[in-house]
């Protein structure tokens, strides 16, 4: 069963024209069709994927792509991985936050190096903004941002609006609170990047200290009071707060955090009665969300998440390869 | 070498309220004579053509001797910032004072504190009897007032001006851009603008309770520049600077995260730089400098918040300044009080105008030729110019220091 929102190829325009970028940098240079498109070719990946033990298409077989991670990622790292390999591709992974760029070589350098290898498609993510931009404007292949800095993380905000229009049928006009460490998240900027796009009413709530500078210019509506901003919202997203912030510098304690912002079930009951409940993990159960919130089994979408995850970045690897593999129309 | 004299001819002088048609004789290195009625026989001439005759920049406060820069934008004279040494003791005053030599006038700035750390003084007496015409804190503010207090009061009794850099560094922590939808689409992290503000609030109170002359090096915000709008109202002596970047750059420049665009300070909202083309229009910015900092690609071609923050400056500051005339901010005299002449009173130089007696720094400037900023092809050693791809007018065609043809 494909999602009813789905829309049929002929609403696109035809081949390349559908989605017309090299690479995948962020959700700021695509448009809601692009989007849309993405999401519905996502769609066919989770059918797949559920379709039983043989998981493969070999579209990408003989194409090489590299996951090069300049920063820990377990879930991410291991999501690309997944999806290079159901779609057929050698998928090689460089943990470069142990590797030569710990040596002095620059980021430029192993760009290079990286190109001189011939990769077909290469996903990096990095510690600081800007670094993927700079990695695709020096190499031949289509990038792939899986995180950079505080600045995007493009394929998690498809896989959450996707997991958004499945479970409620639709990804516009609806109100989401994106709730936590703002500031220092780039799950955040993607999400309300998308959403704002699709047209959505989309709200921060956050504490003061936590909340990135002209919020407004982004078409967002601020809430430091949780119980306030989470008032009929349709989608709940909460955000990791990382143990950095809590010693004092940003917030009190977290203890003080879990009693102000954490979602609890009782905090929950101001959001609408079928409101989900969405993370993008790893969790820090009693922290920002309670154990009975993320466990709940029709509210929370946290596992859906990571298996749309998988879809949404086999669809992206599939349409920024299609170039390279000469797909009638793409070139 | 004995100097032979030197005649300019059908030159538009600027030494008064506009260009005037007009010429000059310099003797033994200092100019002798505006509009000479007679001149020694047999002596060089030269024919400006029509093109304007103006003092030799004087660049305040540059973090590099880069003479080829120097010398294609028309600075004949150079105060080096103390970072790089730091410049903190006599020997390396006198040093970097000899790195000029022989076409280029450098003017090293004491560093204000031993290695620049805000801590204990640095011995700015004695680096004044080695050449320094100036005390400055670097990079960075002082961040302990009584520390600041003790430099202001001791410069001052030198009858040194304290060239102060004007950022609050615990609003500015870890900040690579000012706080705004530039910096939060982009993910960088930023301060707030009144940063500058909150710093210079402090180091007037000071100079004023001190009796201190302080000159803050850039003021970059409209609040920054109303607190030295007032000082100035009540008689203190306070002047401020700037560059031409954040004159004609807002923070919409850093987009796709152009590392050239990242400065110290950062550069700010479209509503503060329309404060400072007022604040250069209506008097309130003193001197329009460079900030010359070339960085190569180790420092540059890095992720926006890992790259260093500086431009190289000195090829682009009279095509800039030149701007601020076409447009109307200011007149040709103004240009050359702010790039020269107050330059010089601080630095208490005999130079810096087109005057009788004073040493014979001079440069024919062609206001009107255009040319494209490269970055590829710049005469400084390092290419990191925010104004890359720009079209800009009007450059120095020649260059004389202390009466010697230079270009």
């Amino acid at each position: 069963m494909t999602s009813a929102t789905t829309r049929p190829a002929s609403d696109y325009p035809p081949g390349g024209d559908a989605f017309r970028h090299r690479h995948l940098i962020g959700i700021a240079q695509l448009t809601p069709w692009e989007i849309s498109y993405v999401l519905d070719a996502a769609e066919e990946w989770v059918e797949m994927n559920r379709g039983g033990a043989a998981k493969h298409d070999g579209r990408l077989a003989g194409l090489t792509i590299i996951n090069a991670f300049f920063e820990n990622s377990t879930r991410t790292l291991l999501s690309f991985e997944i999806a290079g390999k159901r779609l057929g591709a050698d998928v090689v992974n460089m943990h470069a936050a142990q590797s030569s760029v710990k040596k002095g070589e620059t980021l430029i350098d192993t760009a290079m190096t990286l190109n001189a290898m011939r990769a077909d498609a290469i996903v990096i993510r990095h510690a600081s903004s800007g670094a993927v931009q700079l990695i695709a404007d020096k190499v031949d292949c289509p990038v792939l941002n899986a995180g950079d800095g505080r600045h995007e993380h493009p394929t998690q905000a498809l896989l959450d609006a996707l997991t958004i229009r499945r479970r409620l049928g639709k990804v516009e006009g609806l109100t989401i609170a994106i709730c936590g460490d703002v500031l220092h998240s780039r799950v955040a900027r993607s999400n309300i990047l998308a959403l704002t796009l699709l047209g959505n009413e989309v709200r921060v709530v956050a504490p003061p200290t936590l909340i990135p500078p002209a919020m407004e210019r982004m078409h967002v509506t601020t809430f430091t009071d949780m119980d306030e901003g989470l008032r009929d919202a349709d989608v709940v997203m909460m955000l990791r707060l990382q143990n950095e912030r809590m010693d004092g510098a940003y917030l009190p304690s977290a203890r003080e955090y879990h009693a102000l912002y954490g979602l609890t079930p009782k905090r929950l009951e101001k959001a609408k009665p079928d409101a989900i409940v969405m993370h993008p993990g790893p969790m820090n159960r009693g922290v920002e969300i309670d154990s009975s919130v993320a466990d709940h089994p029709t509210r929370s979408t946290i596992t859906e998440q990571v298996e749309m995850g998988v879809a949404v970045r086999m669809a992206c690897l599939d349409i920024l390869t299609r170039r390279k593999r000469g797909v009638p129309g793409w070139n | 070498m004995e100097l032979k004299p030197l005649h300019i001819l059908n030159a538009r002088l600027i030494d008064g309220d506009a260009p005037r048609p007009g010429s000059l004789l310099a003797m033994d290195g200092r100019i002798a004579a505006i509009d000479p009625t007679e001149v020694p026989e047999g002596i060089e001439a030269v024919d400006a053509k029509g093109q304007w005759l103006a003092p030799g920049i004087i660049d305040l406060g540059v973090f590099a001797t880069d003479k080829p820069a120097f010398h294609f934008g028309g600075i004949t004279r150079a105060a080096l910032m103390p970072d790089s040494g730091p410049l903190d003791g006599a020997g390396l005053v006198e040093r970097a004072a000899k790195g000029g030599k022989p076409d280029l006038w450098v003017h090293p700035l004491a560093a204000a504190t031993k290695g620049l750390e805000g801590k204990e003084l640095a011995e700015i007496g004695l680096m004044k009897q080695a050449g320094a015409r100036a005390v400055a804190t670097g990079r960075a503010r002082i961040a302990d007032a009584g520390v600041m207090r003790r430099v202001l009061a001791y410069a001052a009794s030198l009858g040194l001006v304290t060239i102060v850099h004007a950022e609050d560094e615990g609003l500015t922590a870890g900040a690579v851009a000012t706080d705004g939808e530039m910096a939060t689409r982009l993910g960088l992290a930023s301060a707030p603008a009144i940063a500058e503000a909150i710093a210079i609030a402090r180091d007037l109170c000071l100079a004023e309770e001190v009796g201190a002359p302080i000159h803050f090096r850039q003021v970059t915000t409209a609040r920054g520049l109303d607190l030295i709008r007032a000082a100035k109202a009540k008689g203190l002596p306070v002047t401020c600077g700037i560059t031409p970047a954040h004159l004609f750059l807002s923070d919409t420049a850093i987009g796709d995260f152009r590392t050239f665009a990242r400065l110290s300070p950062p550069l700010r909202s479209e509503d503060d730089r329309h404060a400072c083309l007022s604040a250069i229009a209506d008097g309130t910015i003193d001197v329009l400098a460079s900030g010359h900092d070339p960085r190569g690609p180790e420092d540059k071609r890095l992720p926006f918040a890992e790259a260093q923050p500086g431009m190289a400056g000195a090829e682009t500051l009279l095509a800039m300044g030149l701007q601020l005339v076409r447009d109307g901010h200011i007149g040709a005299a103004r240009l050359f009080d702010l790039l020269a002449a107050n330059p010089a009173r601080l630095l208490g130089l005999e130079a810096g105008r087109i005057e009788p007696g004073l040493e014979a720094d001079l440069i024919l400037i062609d206001e009107g030729t255009p040319w494209q900023v490269d970055a590829k092809k710049m005469a400084a050693w390092a290419g990191n110019t925010p104004f890359d791809g720009m079209p800009v007018q009007g450059r120095a065609t020649m260059l004389w220091k202390g009466g010697q043809r230079i270009r």
